[in-house]
């Protein structure tokens, strides 16, 4: 991420955004050199973006660490790995590890997000046979006496590969201290979204990402604080409520969108108060139970807490409800549908989001960008028709 | 992906079921087979079209991971919306219903399939022989090997407001099967598949009556693992691309485990044998292919909107298919797998791990260098289909590691399963004649020395 949020000084929150970007910088790297040279011969495990349980990597040591692809960086070498219609992020990924910008990481893992991915495990085990590659294959079953059963024999398994190349060794204990972290940073991460909701005039959702975002590299604990001391600061900001159009913004869990996306839709005149920008740092509605087995507590948050996303199977669930949860819950006026390009799980889902939306009245927009994208005049023109359209949609009303 | 459910050796004058409106010409000599292989699919139309009113219960599914014989226990009928969408491909209607679908606002990056086969149902739903296909009676999801089908049956629920049963199949990252993963897959058939099944035909499974099917997959696998490995004579009897696709039909689809399965694979192989004695190659759509100058090994699916066009640009300059990885998407039998009549469910569970596109890149790459070897193959083409994450993503590096590993040079050209507007025909041509002029060079010693040091490719050269 190489674009950054520019608060003036005299802001509240100007200090906490710049260790937010301090953090997000050269894809983690700086925070993941300060951990491994604190915790000698800690291991520090990379992941693409959705559902990864980074609960379990903490509880044996482990420092979790989510890559997102290289952003708008050149792509020289990644290029030649990828036919032009598939995505942009496994080739910044291949890129990075390339260009030895992943050498401070132990291990990757891959978790089912889709196709791409997948392959990408096995390319990743093939280009970097010294390090450890997991694929981390996420239930489509939700019986706990069936998909619930086979995850935790995949968490027990990552872990026992994990603590053959010098984790610790899965405990109760561990596992207890890890989820009350986590819990931390679901506490802190429901206030941001309160404050999203309530006051976004405070809380510009590029601020709101980077935040977020910035919890890639650190533990849970930090990141709540982070995440505290942000909502905090954000909180004294003075100013007032602006016109703006309230929107959701559904189908960029993945690849991610350029900094400068989010800024230009922010300008047009659309606040954004929900996305799915960070499933794999945010993906569980509530809280872990903090009592009984803790590995089947963190089984059954995946199983009944995940959030939905088009990589989820939503069994005998109506398509799109949990969206227009979301929509209803962010009080939000409309949804802008963002997938990177070729992203067939994001673009096979929309039909049925946009069918969802249709028959509750909300209005929508749809873009596809890329990681990379440079230019967003034509996205900025589209979102500022489209918050035009929802006020005078309103005002008619 | 999926494949052709008809036809066979004869293409020559054999446009498959329902291919009416394609570009195939040609004579009528037909095998054997071909003729029983016609007939079964026009009876099993015909048993659809009838399906409500014979009271019998129609389920959608896809191709990898199919439970046939679990399906053929409960006397249910399979309707595979991938052999829809390839024949609509071969009848030149799947670029107006992919229009269709894009108009109803799905995007032109997604797999071409899925479009097709919502353009199709959007106009009619009228199937390859013509008749109205039934609405499911449920959706089986058999979510192996490819992250497209669950969304493809979540938008048909949409339309048919249907049960949808999931069978998620694990993938095998590591290239093993783990007691772990074949136990969850036996723990979904017995908690949600077969009652889901028991529910809608109003029947209990009747394990023996499985097993029972299970023993005739195994009779027409047996079969059909040895017309693969009859590839490996010189010259080859058949086209293991091309006339493959038409090869895997019954027992990729509604098939496997009937009479008439065991029937046609045993017919096949008599026809095959036959064709070994008398040092006679495949039909083609160039003729009858003795004069075979290049054997090559295909990995990915064909473009079914040209598939003759394609199949000549190999015919007319000698180049002959002698194992490909398409026509493994519905099982690797030639690997060793055989259905176990002993182990019904257990069977089904490796069953589905085993698919092709189910496998990790790395054992893709295994499969395909042994293919090379085995049979003796001069080059490999990859054609890589813009729909297809799940076979195209990685193909560049299968590439490079196969020339790596073998010193057998690739080819690589780019099209699509059933967007016509995919279809570069000159630029492929051009590729591949230039591809097969480099074989002949290297085979006439010219280019050893080049050769030995740098594998050649063609295409898209990472
Ligand atoms: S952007 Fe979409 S298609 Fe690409 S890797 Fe991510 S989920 Fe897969
Ligand atoms: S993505 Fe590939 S495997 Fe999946 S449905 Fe489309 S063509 Fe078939």
């Amino acid at each position: 991420m190489t674009a950054e949020p520019t608060a003036p000084q005299n802001d509240p929150a100007a200090a906490v955004l710049k260790r937010a970007h301090a953090l997000t910088a050269d894809y983690g790297t700086a925070p993941v050199k300060a951990w491994k040279e604190k915790n000698q011969g800690g291991l520090a495990i990379g992941h693409m973006p959705i559902y990864t349980p980074r609960v379990l990597l903490e509880a044996i040591g482990v420092l979790p660490v989510a890559i997102y692809g290289a952003g708008d960086k050149d792509i020289i070498r990644g290029d030649s790995y990828f036919q032009s219609y598939i995505c942009h992020i496994p080739r910044s990924t291949i890129e990075l590890g390339l260009t030895g910008m992943l050498d401070s990481l132990d291990g990757m893992i891959f978790p089912a997000i889709c196709d791409v991915i997948r392959n990408l495990s096995g390319m990743w085990q093939m280009l970097f046979p010294k390090k450890w590659a997991a694929y981390l294959d996420l239930p489509q079953n939700f019986r706990p006496e069936v998909g619930g059963r086979f995850y935790k024999l995949e968490l027990k398994r990552m872990a026992r590969e994990l603590h053959e190349r010098g984790a610790k060794a899965l405990s109760d204990e561990g596992l207890r201290a890890a989820i009350k972290d986590e819990n931390l940073r679901r506490v802190a991460l429901d206030k941001l979204a309160a404050l999203r909701s309530d006051a976004s005039w405070r809380v510009p959702a590029s601020e709101a990402y980077l935040v977020t975002r910035a919890g890639g590299a650190i533990r849970a604990r930090e990141h709540a604080a982070l995440v505290e001391e942000y909502v905090a600061a954000a909180n004294k900001r003075s100013g007032q409520p602006k016109d703006n159009v309230r929107v959701v913004l559904v189908g960029s869990f993945c690849e991610q969108p350029p900094f400068g996306l989010i800024k230009s839709l922010e300008r047009a005149g659309c606040d954004i108060i929900s996305d799915d920008l960070q499933l794999g740092i945010d993906y569980m509605e509530g809280a872990i139970d903090e009592k009984g087995d803790p590995l089947d507590a963190l089984v059954d948050a995946f199983l009944h807490k995940g959030k939905a996303t088009a990589s989820r199977y939503i069994g005998e669930g109506r398509k799109g409800a949990a969206l227009l949860d979301q929509v209803k819950r962010a009080k939000a006026d409309g949804v802008i549908f963002a997938a990177a390009s070729f992203c067939d799980p994001a673009l096979l889902d929309q039909p049925m989001l946009e069918t969802a939306c249709e028959g509750a009245g909300i209005p929508f927009t749809s873009f596809k960008y890329a990681e990379n994208t440079g230019q967003f005049q034509v996205i900025r023109e589209q979102a500022g028709a489209f918050s035009d359209a929802v006020r005078l949609w309103e005002s008619a009303a | 992906m999926s494949l052709v459910t008809i036809g066979n050796k004869g293409l020559k004058g054999a446009p498959p079921a329902g291919a009416e409106g394609s570009a195939v010409t040609v004579p009528v000599t037909k095998d054997a087979s071909q003729q029983r292989q016609k007939r079964m699919i026009a009876e099993h139309f015909d048993r659809l079209s009838t399906a409500k009113e014979d009271g019998k219960k129609v389920a959608y599914t896809f191709v990898p991971g199919n439970l046939t014989e679990l399906m053929g226990a409960f006397e249910m009928l399979p309707v595979l919306p991938e052999i829809n969408a390839l024949q609509s491909g071969m009848r030149g209607k799947s670029g107006a219903y992919i229009s269709e679908a894009e108009r109803g606002g799905h995007s032109e990056d997604v797999c071409s399939y899925v479009k097709c086969d919502i353009g199709m149902l959007r106009t009619g739903n009228v199937g390859p022989t013509g008749k109205v296909l039934p609405k499911p009676d449920l959706l089986l999801l058999s979510y192996t090997g490819c992250f497209t089908f669950m969304k493809w049956f979540e938008l048909l629920k949409e339309e048919y407001n249907c049960p949808v049963v999931m069978l998620h199949v694990p993938y095998q990252a590591d290239g093993i099967i783990t007691p772990e993963m074949r136990q969850y897959v036996v723990d979904q058939l017995k908690s949600d598949v077969i009652p889901q099944m028991e529910q809608i035909t109003g029947k209990k499974l009747n394990l023996d009556k499985l097993s029972e099917q299970l023993a005739r997959s195994r009779r027409a696998e047996d079969a059909l693992v040895k017309v693969w490995e009859s590839a490996k004579n010189k010259p080859s009897p058949i086209d293991g691309y091309f006339g493959g696709v038409y090869y895997i039909g019954p027992i990729f689809s509604a098939f496997r485990g009937s009479e008439d399965a065991v029937a046609y694979y045993e017919e096949l192989l008599a026809e095959v044998n036959e064709r070994i004695k008398d040092g006679e190659g495949p039909m083609t759509p160039a003729g009858v292919m003795n004069n075979q100058k290049y054997r090559l090994v295909v990995e990915g699916p064909p473009s079914w909107t040209h598939f003759n066009e394609f199949w000549n640009m190999f015919s007319n300059e000698g180049a002959i298919a002698v194992a490909s990885t398409y026509t493994r998407v519905g099982g690797l039998y030639d690997q060793g797998f055989r259905h176990d009549p002993q182990d019904p469910l257990g069977t089904l569970a490796d069953y589905c791990l085993g698919c092709y596109t189910n496998r990790s890149l790395p054992s893709r790459i295994d499969l395909l260098e042994k293919y090379i070897k085995q049979y003796s193959a001069d080059g490999f083409l990859i054609n890589s289909v813009k729909s297809c994450n799940s076979f195209s993503a990685g193909q560049l590096m299968i590439l490079r590691e196969l020339e790596k590993r073998t010193g057998v040079p690739g080819a690589f050209v780019e099209s699509d399963l059933v967007d016509p507007r995919y279809f570069g025909k000159a630029n492929i041509e051009n590729r591949l004649q230039s591809y097969l002029q480099m074989l002949e060079a290297r085979k006439s010693g010219a280019l050893a020395a080049a050769t030995a040091e740098k594998p050649f490719v063609i295409g898209s050269n990472p």
